[in-house]
């Protein structure tokens, strides 16, 4: 007989994150694929605006208006600026607004959400009730009224639009708080004497991240939009900054000679949405646990 | 007391108190108002004697207390103030500039709401008899495009289809194709009624001229809006196919129509009820923009210019209107699956 090998010596192999996310996207869908390289397309087009752009953002050009050509290659827009050039810095801009716009939503909303789950009674009270009201007009009205008091600038409408989609953000992560906040290893860190930042940062958040993750996704489609609407509008993203929802307007009336041009900002608002709704709802079935009955 | 009156009560209580307090949110707008807003209202030549008579117009220098019971009172007599657009000698009241666009947004809304409810429910009860099958799954993929699209993409590209109708044969990429494709592109495409791409209407427009002329704006609002009821009723009435008084109907031998139509529907009709009335309350929102699209003239147009010249008191009443519909819309959704759910009296 053999000496015994003492098992307890193999390393345990466990994956890394790397790793399982390497395994996650293997088995990911064609749709998730398809947005994710398009978001990373956007992504990448937005962070080296400046020198994929053939021309300055504001920089005008002798003919308004001008049809495609080995010059501009979309045309020229009604001030003679170079369409292409607009829509890779409209990229940089539009993007990067909502996701600005987005993570200041997400930062109030969470702490608020996550704060009122864990102390409920008055503190609750008064945010839940405060949030049904700013809910219950809708949130395009609200920030047009917003929006005539304090003027359009782009730090207003961040903050306008931040504020009123916050609320939504609130309702999900206290009700995900609230799940979380009445289980034993909470109750322990409390009872050990741990600070509400404590609690909210090492008990809490992490274990609601998943559900939080894929409204982030959701909550920047519904921002993204909101702003298009508004800087289609005249309300929003205010010139000479380019900006998707106000390509569309300026040159809307292309559109009656049969031009395309005005349609593709449009365009690529839509498939930045569609992308990520894409990726939102594979992440949603990879970690709900909800798989295919096959 | 009956217990469904007394929930529908409530319920109804509690929607007059929200209310309240939106009109109380709206109308403290114009006291949040910067400080030197009648200065660049009035332009840098104003006099100080101007800028006063102005704030004394819009009611700065009384207690915000006595303005806002003054605003509703007049608000309920119809009375919406005046426009910062009128001035000495020429009084332009709100109520004058918003009560014939409001007939236009209301034209509007409902000519939406009589295409899109009938076909939503329609779609939603034909995808549910033949879940799975190919018409489902067309039906889902069109509507979750639909649903993710801005709506002035939508809008434009309707626009552009109904234009490219008489300029598509003459264009550099008809051109680039063979003949054949060309000329069978331009067929489908003639097939397309030449629906008018600006929707410009006045009171003198007769009643089916004005269909004819917003029928781009409410085929536009119909695509936004069907998505979400039609998934909505595929589902509610998916979820009541599963139960055992639809097998007792199958075993009798009811064709599948009728099991849906007699024995699921019925039972389904709060949730879809719920799902329609949202939906036309996120009507209120999507009529904004599509209006300004068409450049049809209705209360959303009305707004948006508002806004930009800032006049406040049309905001508000724009925007009074529109949170009223809202929250009227919503009530009325809840009042109704209330009262066609006994199940909601018991929540325990």
């Amino acid at each position: 007989m053999t000496s015994y090998e003492p098992i307890a010596q193999v390393p345990r192999l466990r994956r890394s994150r790397a790793t399982r996310a390497k395994t996650a996207l293997k088995k990911a869908p064609f749709s998730a694929w398809f947005g994710l390289l398009v978001i990373l397309g956007y992504v990448i087009v937005a962070v080296f605006a400046h020198w994929i752009a053939p021309y300055g953002e504001t920089q005008v050009f002798s003919e308004a208006f001008a049809p495609w050509s080995q010059q501009f290659k979309l045309g020229t827009d009604q001030l003679g600026r170079d369409m292409l050039t607009r829509l890779i810095y409209g990229a940089r801009n539009t993007i990067g607004i909502a996701v600005a716009t987005t993570l200041l939503s997400f930062a109030v909303g969470v702490s608020l959400g996550l704060l009122a789950a864990l102390y409920r009674g008055w503190l609750d009270q008064i945010l839940s009730r405060a949030v049904d009201v700013l809910m219950s007009i809708p949130s395009l009205i609200f920030a047009l009224v917003l929006l005539s008091i304090f003027g359009s600038s782009i730090t207003s409408l961040i903050i306008i639009i931040a504020l009123l989609d916050s609320t939504r953000v609130f309702r999900l992560a206290r009700a995900v708080g609230l799940n979380v906040a009445v289980m034993e290893y909470v109750e322990v860190a409390r009872l050990r004497g741990e600070g509400p930042k404590w609690i909210v940062a090492k008990e809490i958040l992490p274990n609601v991240m998943p559900p939080l993750v894929a409204e982030f996704g959701l909550r920047f489609c519904f921002v993204f939009l909101t702003i298009a609407a508004l800087s289609f509008l005249g309300v929003g993203i205010q010139p000479p900054t380019a900006d998707w929802g106000s390509m569309v307007r300026e040159n809307a009336t292309l559109i009656t000679y049969g031009d395309v041009t005005p349609l593709l900002p449009a365009g690529a608002i839509a498939l930045l949405t569609v992308s990520v709704n894409f990726v939102v709802d594979w992440f949603l079935h990879a970690t709900s646990g909800l798989r295919d009955e096959r | 007391m009956n217990p469904v009156a007394r929930t529908v009560l409530q319920r109804l209580g509690l929607g007059l108190v929200t209310l309240f307090i939106v009109s109380i949110i709206i109308f403290s707008a114009i006291a949040m108002l910067p400080g030197d807003f009648a200065r660049a209202m009035l332009g840098q030549s104003a006099t100080p004697e101007t800028v006063a008579a102005f704030q004394r117009e819009i009611g700065i220098d009384r207690p915000p207390v006595e303005r806002y019971f003054v605003w509703v009172g007049q608000m309920l007599h119809g009375d919406f103030g005046s426009s910062f657009a009128s001035r000495t000698g020429y009084r332009r009241t709100v109520a004058e500039i918003i009560a014939p666009r409001l007939y236009n947004t209301m034209f509007l809304a409902s000519m939406t709401a009589l295409i899109a409810v009938p076909l939503a429910l329609g779609l939603g009860i034909l995808a549910a008899l033949y879940r799975n099958g190919w018409f489902d799954r067309l039906v889902n993929a069109v509507t979750l495009t639909t649903i993710s699209f801005p709506e002035f993409f939508v809008a434009y590209m309707l626009a552009y289809l109904v234009i490219s109708r008489d300029t598509f044969i003459g264009s550099e990429f008809a051109q680039s194709l063979p003949h054949w494709l060309a000329l069978s592109l331009n067929w489908i495409l003639n097939a397309v009624p030449k629906f008018p791409t600006l929707s410009n209407v006045n009171d003198q427009t007769p009643f089916w001229e004005h269909v004819w002329r917003v029928a781009l704006p409410a085929i536009t609002l119909t695509l936004v809006i069907v998505a979400h009821m039609m998934r909505m009723t595929r589902a509610a009435i998916i979820n009541m196919l599963a139960s055992p008084y639809i097998d007792m109907a199958r075993l009798k031998g009811m064709s599948p129509m009728a099991i849906v139509l007699r024995h699921a529907l019925p039972n389904a009709w709060a949730p879809i009820v719920t799902v329609v009335a949202f939906n036309l309350a996120y009507l209120v929102v999507g009529v904004v923009v599509v209006e300004v699209v068409f450049v049809y003239p209705g209360i959303g147009q009305l707004m948006v210019d508002a806004v930009k010249s800032r006049d406040v008191p049309v905001v508000q009443a724009c925007a009074l209107i529109f949170a009223a519909t809202y929250i009227l819309l919503n009530l009325t959704a809840d009042v109704i699956s209330i009262a066609t759910n006994p199940r909601l009296l018991h929540p325990r």
